[in-house]
Order: structure tokens, then sequence, then C-alpha cells
């Protein structure tokens, strides 16, 4: 799971050429240019894309931050409760138990994917540029969510799966791979990890189509192996690129829902996979804690924003190394 | 692309709310010209039925039409709520015990007590208990529709080669400390890979083809087809008082022996422990021929006995504990929405639901068990006539002291969650039954204490 839309690839590409040294004069140049009137225009083609943002997006923040200061419970009138909200969340160990166990799987689907997904688009990049196999990477991500974790489910399912079937048939010790508290969290990263590598590679191999030839053609001249190619050209130089996959694959993977809510445990056993976004709503549409799953998701914006920031600046994904 | 998207569904989410609850005018409109009632239910195998109600009912009533609407019963309150909070939610809605209380205190179910009595609606026609379940603080919110019981499902062949009497089934007893006849029964189903079963010393519990029984582990704060009506044989009872009690008794022994009980058979080899259990339900195991018995309620008949069960499977009734044979009934009712333009031809509709008028169509259509006594043996020989024996069902619910209610409380919801995580614990053996329910105990009196 946790990935990118269009745009942000878009956006990850234009990091990378924007760096550029014509493109940053270029820019500088239209900078000037400002005052000639096209903000005017810029502003009317901005225009539906700020609407939809203002109304889908501002205004219901703006709700929410109020919602989270009120005991709003969808059916009668929010009365304002001050910080209670958040006071109680402090005290909610299920809210704790949430971030531990979604920063688990995040840890999980995180380094699986994007290692998994570097892997396939440096074999992409060096040695098949063919369409058809960047086709065939992103099918997996165009089945929807919830037909991907029926799919896992049955084909891990403890007692009727194929999985065990096979493990059994070799001799070896099956497992309840959605039911156990050990194995819940590592199949459900796992299946999430299998629906959205094609895609993530996909992005990552984008980036690497960045890079000019000559420098691989000048590595190769020095008698560098594709090893050192890829680690010493290749990672360094699709840097921003590869952080703002992460940045944007990290955000995702915390608000993964549909395979646990699909699991029949629900956030089980003994809340093991009970990650946060399953768990506000929960309390927003299973209990009708509308206030208090406020506070919950302004608390996930406010930890997602310093996470992202803490990414950006360690990674200085603003700054590319082939400008 | 996952994170636009849902972001967006979020945000639609929490924006909905807003700007609908502008519109929520409810109050009564004119009762002349034709009226559309919308009737919400979440049961797909049950539209049918009550679609023939609806007809029947337009047919005397020319100037009102019911347009029903169906979703599953797991998006089914999530949209109910949000309707409400829109005031757009259906003039008249099926409820659940679960959920009504909920409903009740924030004001969005119409108080029928007055219609009730002024159109003289018979309380004793229904299954005894199932009308009162619909009471708070002395006003009614709703008439009963349907009940349901619980029974054993068992896989015929496998009693046969097992040389097991299906007759004696009627028969089988159980307590806490060694299962009685019905733990010997089980024993006697389960059969290891070798072919020995659970009662040969030389059985291999580690090695188990075909388990005795297949239990539903996640069954709720209630244990409404497993442990709850053990428990409740055995001595338990949920509430100080029922309906809208104040003090659930989640601590008490009689319910720790019960569930030990149920977490022992999987130590035992004879049932799927917690985390080698199929979470893909007990009859898609039973039609897998993983597993001999189950426990499953009266909504279930049509998916053991129905045309897609791959086995051929009958039921039995539960064994009788140290307090006898006790089953869970509970059933749905029709509620009509505070928020109701027609208020007066809603309840037209559920006055007319709650009759014989379409519980006798119901009946007819073998789905589940109307609430009308006489409809409900209607049904069963529907269901008789069909070959489905489901006799079990209504031998349960009709004798005297087998049955008790569901329990009714605020917070269900959280209690729910609460239970069920604190036994999941039990399940996988990382708790004690008694550890794990005096923590449930402790929390669920902190729900109770909450407004």
């Amino acid at each position: 799971m946790g990935t990118t839309s269009v745009d942000a690839a878009e956006s990850g590409l234009a990091v990378a050429t924007a760096a550029d040294r014509p493109r940053r004069r270029e820019r500088a140049r239209r900078r000037a240019a400002a005052p000639r009137g096209d903000g005017r225009i810029a502003l009317l083609f901005l225009a539906p894309a700020l609407l939809g943002f203002a109304v889908f997006y501002v205004y219901p923040a703006i709700r929410g931050a109020y919602y989270s200061t009120t005991d709003y419970n969808l059916l009668s009138p929010p009365r304002g409760v001050g910080m209670a909200n958040y006071t109680a969340l402090v005290h909610d160990a299920l809210f704790w138990n949430a971030l531990k166990v979604t920063g688990y799987y995040v840890v999980l689907n995180i380094v699986s994917q994007t290692v998994l997904a570097l892997v396939l688009a440096a074999l992409m990049f060096r040695l098949t540029r063919s369409v058809v196999v960047r086709a065939m990477l992103l099918v997996p991500w165009l089945v929807p969510n919830v037909t991907v974790g029926l799919l896992f489910l049955w084909l891990f399912d403890a007692d009727l799966g194929l999985v065990n079937h096979l493990i059994s048939a070799a001799g070896l010790s099956t497992h309840g791979w959605f039911s156990s508290t050990t194995w819940a969290m590592p199949t459900i990263a796992l299946t999430n990890t299998w629906a959205y590598t094609g895609y993530t590679a996909l992005l990552l191999y984008a980036g690497m189509l960045q890079i000019p030839g000559q420098v691989y053609e000048a590595a190769m001249l020095d008698g560098a192996s594709e090893l050192r190619m890829f680690f010493r050209l290749t990672l360094p130089l699709m840097r921003p690129v590869l952080a703002l996959v992460l940045v944007v694959s990290v955000i995702g993977s915390f608000q993964m829902f549909d395979t646990v809510a699909i699991t029949p445990t629900h956030g089980g056993p003994v809340n093991a996979t009970r990650v946060i976004y399953y768990y506000i709503y929960e309390l927003a549409f299973t209990h009708f804690r509308m206030g208090y799953a406020s506070a919950a998701a302004m608390s996930l914006v406010l930890i997602l924003g310093a996470l992202t920031l803490l990414q950006m600046r360690l990674l200085r994904a603003s700054r590319s190394d082939l400008a | 692309m996952r994170t636009r998207a849902r972001w967006t569904a979020a945000l639609i989410a929490a924006v909905l709310p807003l700007a609908t609850t502008a519109c929520s005018s409810g109050g009564s409109g004119s009762s002349n010209g034709p009226v559309t009632l919308t009737y919400a239910l979440w049961d797909n195998n049950q539209q049918p039925a009550y679609q023939a109600c609806a007809d029947a009912f337009t047919a005397a009533h020319p100037d009102i039409h019911v347009k029903i609407t169906q979703s599953a019963w797991n998006q089914y309150w999530q949209n109910l709520t949000t309707q409400m909070t829109s005031g757009n939610a259906p003039d008249v809605f099926t409820d659940h015990v679960a959920y009504y209380p909920q409903f009740v205190k924030n004001n969005q179910i119409l108080d029928i007590t007055s219609r009730v009595a002024a159109d003289k609606v018979d309380l004793n026609q229904y299954q005894g208990g199932l009308a009162d379940l619909w009471v708070k603080d002395g006003k009614r919110y709703g008439l009963p529709k349907d009940w349901d019981t619980v029974a054993i499902a068992y896989n015929t062949g496998m009693l046969k080669s097992a040389h097991v009497d299906p007759a004696g089934l009627a028969n089988l007893t159980w307590n806490p400390t060694d299962g009685g006849t019905f733990e010997q029964l089980i024993a006697k189903l389960t059969v290891d890979q070798k072919g020995h079963n659970g009662l040969d010393p030389s059985f291999d519990k580690n090695h188990v083809k075909i388990h005795g029984i297949e239990l539903i582990y996640d069954d709720g704060a209630t244990g409404q087809s497993t442990w709850g009506n053990f428990a409740v044989a055995n001595g338990f009872t949920f509430l100080d008082k029922n309906p809208f009690g104040t003090k659930y008794h989640y601590s008490d022994p009689a319910l720790a022996q019960t569930v030990d009980w149920f977490a022992s058979l999987a130590k035992k080899g004879y049932a799927a422990p917690y985390d080698k259990a199929s979470t893909l339900g007990p009859d898609a195991v039973l039609n897998a021929g993983r597993a001999a018995m189950t426990m499953t309620g009266s909504w279930n008949i049509n998916t053991y006995l129905g045309s897609s069960a791959t086995q051929k499977f009958a039921f039995a009734p539960l064994p009788a504990g140290p307090r006898g044979r006790k089953t869970f009934i509970n059933g749905l009712s029709d509620a009509i929405y505070t928020g109701t333009k027609h208020p007066d031809q809603a309840w037209q509709w559920v006055k007319f639901l709650a009759s014989t008028s379409c519980q006798d169509i119901v009946a007819s259509k073998g789905v589940v068990f109307p609430a009308i006594k006489t409809s409900s043996q209607k049904a069963l020989a529907t269901h008789q006539a069909a070959g489905r024996n489901v006799k079990v069902f209504v031998d349960e619910a009709t004798t005297p002291g087998e049955t008790f209610s569901y329990p009714i409380t605020d917070h269900a919801d959280q209690i729910t969650q609460e239970v069920q995580t604190d036994l999941e614990g039990v399940w996988l053996g990382k708790s004690t039954a008694a550890d794990a329910l005096a923590k449930a105990q402790k929390a669920v009196d902190g729900f109770m204490s909450q407004p």
C-alpha cells in the first residue's frame, strides 16, 4: 500500500528536472515576468482545483478541528467540551496501541515495498525497457484493494487456505496467518506490499529515467560493476524522486484501512492489527464518538506533518545532485 | 493513489453531516394524496418476503406506497446513522436490540405507545418476551417482526460413519467440568489423520483431520451463537435487570468456567484453536468437510439446508446444562424514524408489518420465523413442506424456561469490542478466563458509568 497519486509522481519528476540549470534559469525568468498579469490567469486555471481543495480539504479540516473540542455523536447537536477529548486521548491505551501497531505496519510495509520496488526498477532500467513488463507491474495495483484483501484472506486462511495446504504438504507447521497475534500484521503488510510494489517500482523507474546515460557510460569506462553503479550513481542521483515516493508512501501507509476492515478479526486478535485509521473509523462510525474521533484524527495530522518534515529534511528532497 | 481517494472519502464523510443537517426538517405532512414510505432492511434473503408484504399493504391502502432499500449488515448502521444525521433516514427501518438504545437516547425513534393502545394491537400474539424488548422507561419503540434461537448444526454423514444415532442428540447434557455427553460426542466425531477418533487412546491431537466442532471465537460480548447459551445454562446472567440493566456480571465464575471449557476444546484437539481456525465462517469449514458440527442461529437455516450446502446437514437442540437447556431468543422490530414526514402512514405500515397479514406472507416464504406465534407455526409448516427439518428452533422457543433475552443496555458497541478483545486473549492462551473477564468487568463498569 502506501503510494502516491499520479500527480505526486509528476511533482517528483518536476523536482528532479526543475533543478536542471536551464530550467532554473527559466523559472527565474518566469518569476520576474509575474507582474505582467499571468498571475490572474494562473488563478483562473487554479480555481477549480482550489475550490475542490477549499470545499473538500480546508473546510472539513476546520470543522474537524472544531468537532475535536466537542462531544459530537452524529445524532445530537455537538456540545463544547474544551480539551477533554485530547486529555482522554493521552490516557487511551488503545490509541497508543494503534500508533504502535501502525508504526510496525509502516516499517514492515515501507521497507519491503521500497526495497523490492528499487530492485524491480533497477532491473527494468538496466536490463529491459519493455513496455509489456512495465504494464505487467501495474496489474496488482489495478486490482481493487478489497479484492486483493479477500484473495489473500482465502489464500492464507488458517484451515482452508492454499498456502497452509502447501506448507503442510511440505511437512512444515502451518500458521493462522490472519488470526495469530504474531503473524497477522506481517501478513497484512505482505498483502499490501504485493499490491503496491509494482506501482512504486514504476515511479522509481521514472525517476531513474531522469539520470543521463553518459554518467553510466563514463562509469563503465572506468570499469565499475553494475552493483557499484547502482549504489554510487543510480541511488544518489534519484534521491529527490525516492524521497517523494517515500514521503507519499509513508503517509499512505499510515492511512492503511481497507485490508484491516475486511479481515474478520477487525483489528484483532487482541488489537494486534487495530491501526490508527481503523481505530478512528471505529470511534466515529461504530461507536459514533465523532468528537473523540476528530481529536484522534487531528493528532494523526500533527504526527504525519512532523514525520513528513523530518523525511524531507533528512533526504534533502528539494535538492538534486544532478544540478 | 489510495492516499488521495481515502482523504477525499474521509473528508466527504466528515463534510456530509455538516452540509445536510440544515435540511433536517421533520414534522408531519398532510395525509392527503399518495405517499411513498421508505423502508430499510439489511437481509437480502428477506427482501422478497417484505416486498410481497409491501404489495399487499399498498393493495389495502392505495394511497401509501412502500419503497424498500437494502444494505448489508456491515454498512446498514453506518448508513442509517449518517442518514439520520442528514435528516433523511428511511421512514421505517428494521431495528436491532444492540442498536436501538442509542437511537432512543438520541431521540431518533418515534414512541408508539399511544398508537399501540389506540389501535388495540394485541401484544400477546407475539412469541413470549419479544414485545417487551422494545420498551424503555415505559415507552414502546417498536413492534416485533421475527425471532431467532440457537441450535447445533451437524453433518449427517459424519454422524453415521461414527455410528451415532441422531435421535440421541436431543438428550445431550453438558457441564463445564467434563463437558458431559456433549463433549463425548464432540470427541467421537473428531478424527485424526490415522482415522482414530477423539475417544481412542491413540488419538493424535496434533494431526486432526476432522474437528468434532467448529467454534465461532469472535462472538461479541454475548456469545450469542456459542458461549453465551452455555454460560446461562451454567447459572450465569448477563445483567442485573434486562432490558436496561445497569450492571453486567462478566466476572461471574459461572461464565469463566464456561469460557475455560470452550478454550479447552482446542487444547484437546476437538476444535481448531483460535489462531488456526478458518476465518471464512463455520459454514465454509463444514462444507469443506473439515468439521462435523457447529452451533448456529435460526437465521442461518438456509445456509445449512439450502441449495448452497455441499454436505448434508441437520439441526439438533443445544445440550442441557446444569440449569437445563438455555438458548438466546432474540428478535428484530420495525421502528419509525422521528424525522419522518408521514408518521401516520408509517404507523399504518409498522402495524401491518406486525400483523398476521404480513407475517403470514413472510411465513410462506420460509426465511425467518415471524414474531407472531401462529405465523411461526406457518413458517415451520413451510419449511417442513420443503423438506427442511427446523422444528428444534421452534421447540426451543416455545418450551417454557429454555430461552432468555439478549442483554439490552447502552454502550453495546463499546462493550462488544472490549469483551471480544479480552476473550481473544483467552482463546490464544495468553490469559485465563478469570483474568480476562475481570478486566472486561472493569472496562464495562467504566462504560456503564458514562452517560
